[in-house]
């Protein structure tokens, strides 16, 4: 595939990572975090963990979006999809999100009209196609999905369609990313920045990393070569003794981002002063909801939702997962109570997060390059 | 990894989840889902822990893709499959031509030479009679193409909105061919892994007919009847050849999962050198997904000794429509039960059976 075949071309890569190898002071330990589900689905898909020295450590961070929602909200989607006038809308890895009560495809499998869609405007067509329902689009994901949310809730107040509403679950990277570095559990040595998260915001709203916490982060693409790199980049900031952002993903990511999208994001949404991330608490000025002027699109004031908060299974570790403090096979559950098939944490069912990614590509000893 | 209590508790872990990927299934869903129909675990689950024991019959037990009867010394096989798919037609196909290859490939890969086949129709009140028409002329020209003919037939017709326009149901009956030494708890380490050909065309070509991802490729599903393929592949391995799977739904990856439980085996898959078209490359690039993973309805996947693995291949090219077959990997003895990926850039990693149900409805 063109434009796709040369960020994997496994030459380079071996070359990137014996680049990383000679750049690693042997008796140190590296700890670098990839802050973003795709990066930790791309590290398992393409085996890069195998290519790095043992003392590079890879520690998995909050950035997956399915993983994030907390089961209070996934209950609050069900109760939705439950409605009989309701065609309830969803992106396919939010269906087997355990909520308290089960999933949305067992909701689906008793009756809710429960639909996979792969776009918010895919929503709003079934929402066109059948001015006899109301159409409830289930909005997840950071600051990379947002936009396409804003732009089909700009749509439908265009073309004038009532019966669309969407629950708004976005969440922003910067600031779990800040409790992260202030929680005294985690040390680490640099970040693998969000190459998409950042297409939209740019790479300028990280600089309080290296100015304020003192780790380098670099944004990084998500083929393995932009992987590979991204991690010879940190390392060598390491190796010289310099802290800062650098982006290595510049063929997507302009450094001030995308000012169309912030501006459409700015317009639709405004701050919900606290949301409850599954496993990190609750965060204040997190995420996000309609703003007042999009007010008659918000599912939840639309139909009113339970809004119970449900605590997290006694035995499910996301948390610490999703903190990079434990690595996914050293929770409790891992792959005894907790599996794909029958999962109890988020970080299970997407296929972006940490444990499901170890659980369906790393399960084997691996055998890596020592130093 | 860091600390040597660290691994082991890592090796412990792994070792739980593997004994209990060995386990028998057990049934215990409290609703049937769309992914029980998807062809990978929850499918496994189902005919394992549910039919296979309900029914206590050898033959089933042995999970081919075609039932063994012997009749007065005749071996034959036997094999029956229902067609849901949406929509009725789509580039490269339909669900008439699907329903006569889909049943003539399982005995086909069972080693078997069909010989006969059963139609039975479920119509759905108000489908055009033209699209009737269409379909089982569709199905009388596939019958024609893989030699066999329908010998009965069936029709129902259920009330409006209680099926998608029409279902296609089959029954094959083939003759064991004596060529064949086939089973699928066979397999051996050291044993090739060989498939007819570029992987992925049916499924991606179906989620793209439907329209509902905005996306164009030019893709047309691959079905067609494998015959001729296994005749080749038999005249050139003979008993050397192990066993053999259609890789329908699930996809590539399932076909691997499944005969790697049966013979205990492990599989090492090098992803480089599975063939897969750029267009399908792409189009599964798009939607997240893996081409391992979808469905094909005239690809199999073979197992061959090694010394006739290569005559083998050159058959496979041989063949029209299989001039990308290819070998693409090898059986081995650990893990046993576990598929593993060599990546390009000389990573490994476990490929898995399909959980949920990426791709519903498409065979």
């Amino acid at each position: 595939m063109r434009f796709v075949d040369e960020f994997r071309d496994p030459e380079l890569g071996r070359a990137l990572a014996a680049e990383v190898l000679s750049t690693v002071e042997p008796g140190r330990h590296y700890k670098l975090m990839e802050v973003c589900g795709g990066h930790t689905h791309a590290i398992y898909k393409y085996g890069l963990d195998d290519l790095l020295p043992a003392n590079v450590e890879l520690v998995h961070g909050p950035g997956c979006p399915v993983c994030v929602i907390p089961m209070g909200r996934v209950d609050d989607g069900i109760a939705l999809a439950r409605r009989p006038e309701v065609v309830f809308t969803c992106f396919g890895d939010m269906m087997r999100v355990p909520g308290a009560d089960g999933t949305l495809l067992d909701a689906k499998a008793q009756g809710a009209d429960v639909r996979m869609v792969y776009s918010p405007l895919d929503a709003l067509r079934i929402a066109k196609e059948h001015p006899d329902r109301e159409v409830v689009f289930f909005a997840i994901g950071f600051e990379t999905t947002a936009p396409s949310t804003a732009l089909t809730l700009k749509r439908a107040r265009m073309e004038g369609v009532t019966n669309f509403s969407c629950v708004c679950n976005h969440v922003m990277i910067l600031p779990p990313l800040r409790a992260l570095l202030d929680s005294p559990d985690l040390r680490l040595d640099g970040f693998i920045g969000p190459g998409h998260v950042a297409t939209v915001v740019g790479a300028r709203p990280f600089e309080f990393i290296p100015a304020q916490y003192e780790r380098p982060l670099v944004v990084a693409g998500f083929e393995p070569l932009d992987l590979l790199q991204a991690i010879a980049m940190i390392l060598h900031q390491l190796d010289e003794g310099r802290c800062e952002v650098e982006n290595q993903y510049t063929r997507v990511v302009p450094y001030e981002g995308n000012l169309r999208a912030l501006e459409v994001m700015a317009e639709v949404f405004a701050l919900r002063p606290h949301f409850e991330w599954r496993g990190l608490g609750f965060i204040s000025d997190s995420a996000l909801r309609l703003s007042d002027a999009y007010a008659d699109f918000d599912a939840e004031q639309r139909f009113g939702v339970p809004g119970v908060r449900v605590a997290d299974p006694k035995a499910c570790q996301c948390g610490e997962v999703l903190k990079g403090v434990i690595k996914p096979w050293q929770c409790k559950v891992f792959g005894t109570a907790c599996t794909p098939e029958h999962a109890i944490g988020t970080c299970m069912v997407s296929p972006e997060g940490a444990c499901a990614a170890y659980y369906n590509y790393g399960r084997f000893a691996r055998e890596r390059a020592v130093v | 990894m860091a600390g040597s209590d660290v691994s082991e508790r890592e090796e412990r872990i792994l070792s739980i989840i593997e004994t209990a990927r060995a386990k028998p299934a057990r049934f215990k869903d409290d609703r049937i889902t769309m992914a029980h129909g998807a062809g990978g675990k929850a499918t496994q689950t189902l005919i394992e822990g549910l039919f296979v024991p309900a029914f206590a019959s050898p033959e089933l037990s042995a999970l081919g893709d075609a039932g063994a009867v012997e009749v007065d010394g005749a071996e034959l096989a036997l094999t029956t499959d229902s067609f849901v798919v949406k929509p009725l037609r789509f580039p490269g196909g339909s669900i008439g031509e699907l329903a006569v290859n889909g049943t003539v490939n399982d005995l086909a890969v069972s080693g078997a030479r069909p010989l006969a086949l059963t139609l039975s129709l479920v119509l759905e009140e108000g489908l055009p009679s033209e699209t009737l028409r269409a379909e089982v002329e569709a199905i009388g020209a596939a019958a024609a193409a893989a030699g066999v003919h329908v010998v009965a037939g069936d029709t129902k017709v259920v009330e409006r909105g209680h099926a998608d326009g029409m279902y296609v149901c089959t029954t094959g009956l083939g003759r064991r061919d004596p060529r064949a030494r086939l089973s699928p708890s066979g397999l051996r380490p050291g044993d090739r892994i060989l498939v007819s050909g570029t992987i992925g065309e049916h499924g991606t070509a179906i989620m793209l007919a439907r329209g509902e991802l905005g996306l164009e490729a030019d893709i047309v599903s691959d079905t067609r009847s494998l015959w001729p393929t296994v005749d080749a592949v038999l005249d050139a391995a003979g008993p050397d050849l192990r066993a053999m799977r259609d890789a329908t739904r699930g996809g590539v990856a399932s076909v691997l999962n499944e005969l790697a439980r049966a013979s205990r085996v492990a599989m090492v898959v090098r992803e480089a050198d599975v063939p897969v078209s750029p267009e399908v490359a792409g189009a599964a690039e798009l939607l997240g997904i893996d081409p391992l993973y979808v469905a094909n309805e005239g690809r199999l996947v073979a197992f061959v000794a090694p010394e006739a693995a290569g005559a083998a291949l050159h058959a496979l090219q041989a063949v029209p429509g299989g001039e990308a077959a290819a070998e693409i990997g090898e059986v081995r003895t650990e893990p046993p039960g576990m598929v593993l990926v060599e990546t390009a850039f000389g990573g490994r990693r476990v490929m898995d059976q399909l959980v949920g149900d990426p791709l519903p409805r498409i065979c």
